[in-house]
């Protein structure tokens, strides 16, 4: 990380892309590392569809590290954060299924995150069948 | 036997007594702008006649912890005493622009901006210390953000006890239907923390969180 002071720049965004990761590539990744892999993404101006969902510990220390990002990196405005779960409407009895299948590959593998930068990405609503995202350009 | 009885009586009222004198740490959570500062200073006006922090309709009013301590709240004759602690709201992005349109100096953007960020920061770092939570959401916004589903998720994880505080029901477009729909384990109680409305089911829900308190 760079001291304070010696502020990042992101720079014009000019285009952005859409990358798609798989859970393998973060599964054997200790928190700090998922998270330090995924917001270099973010700041690289794309919008990643990561396969699977974080545990809620990381998503809160995503949101930790974005405000500190915001913080030092000129330009960078946040994130906008999804996840869609195919559990929404599901049994008891199901969930304790799929929990269990979980622990057994390492993930939730049913769900999918969008991360993106707010600078691109301006909203991401779900409602909770349908995802829409609203881009600022 | 007799005298088994009567112990066991009397050690029950004596807990009774010490557990109502214990203070219970009550954490108010939930994206900027939901009406947190709101509900926490009606609460302390009504059982302590201090508010405890300033309302705007700029997001990110509180951007510090604050908290108010040994605030008993006197129900239907039960009373419980709690530390208030009202945190900053919880968000993804902050751009100090947003806070432009709002008639404030770049300078005083910029600065509200940096201290927002480190109240997001510093909310979460307040979790682990809550014995239970209050979630507000504004009834007239879309439930499904993430952030509302990340403190949920993150209470969940760390066994805390949680309420869902529907607020803003006097507005039109209030929809309790849909939080009670988007968390459907939970307890939602619809209020208005602006003008009072429905505080009574608020209080008796809370009594009854507070039970499920591991203090």
């Amino acid at each position: 990380m760079e001291k304070r002071g010696n502020k990042k720049n992101i720079g014009n965004i000019k285009g952005f892309a859409i990358q798609f990761m798989p859970y393998s590539e973060i599964k054997n990744l200790d928190s700090t590392s998922r998270i330090k892999k995924i917001l270099g993404i973010v700041l690289g101006n794309n919008i990643l569809i990561l396969q699977g969902r974080l545990l809620p510990q990381e998503e809160t220390r995503l949101i930790e590290d974005t405000m500190a990002m915001i913080d030092y990196t000129t330009g960078f405005k946040g994130i906008e954060l999804a996840v869609i779960s195919g559990d929404e409407e599901e049994t008891f009895f199901s969930k304790i299924t799929k929990n269990i299948a979980n622990v057994l590959i390492g993930g939730d593998l049913t769900s999918i995150t969008i991360i993106g930068p707010a600078t691109i990405v301006k909203e991401i609503k779900k409602d909770p069948k349908k995802i829409e995202l609203f881009l600022n350009r | 036997m007799e005298i088994k009885i009567l112990t066991n009586f009397f050690r029950r009222i004596i807990n009774n007594i010490f557990n109502n004198k214990k203070e219970i740490k009550l954490g108010f959570y939930g994206p900027p702008n939901a009406g947190k500062t709101s509900l926490v200073n009606r609460i302390c006006k009504d059982f302590t006649g201090e508010e405890l922090g300033t309302v705007s309709k700029i997001p990110h009013e509180t951007r510090k912890v604050q908290f108010k301590e040994k605030v008993e709240i006197d129900y239907k004759g039960k009373k419980m005493t709690f530390k208030m602690i009202d945190t900053p709201g919880i968000a993804t992005k902050i751009d100090y622009e947003e806070f432009l349109k709002y008639k404030m100096s770049k300078k005083d953007a910029k600065e509200r901006a940096k201290e927002a960020t480190q109240g997001v920061i510093e909310s979460i770092k307040w979790l682990d210390d809550m014995d239970i939570v209050v979630v507000v959401l504004d009834s007239t916004e879309n439930p499904y953000n993430q952030v509302n589903i990340t403190i949920i998720g993150n209470l969940v994880a760390r066994k805390i006890p949680v309420l869902v505080v529907a607020n803003k029901i006097d507005i039109k477009k209030a929809d309790i239907k849909k939080i009670e729909a988007a968390f459907p384990e939970y307890e939602v109680v619809g209020i208005s923390a602006k003008f009072g409305n429905n505080l009574e089911e608020f209080y008796e829900s809370l009594f009854k969180l507070s039970k499920k308190s591991k203090k």
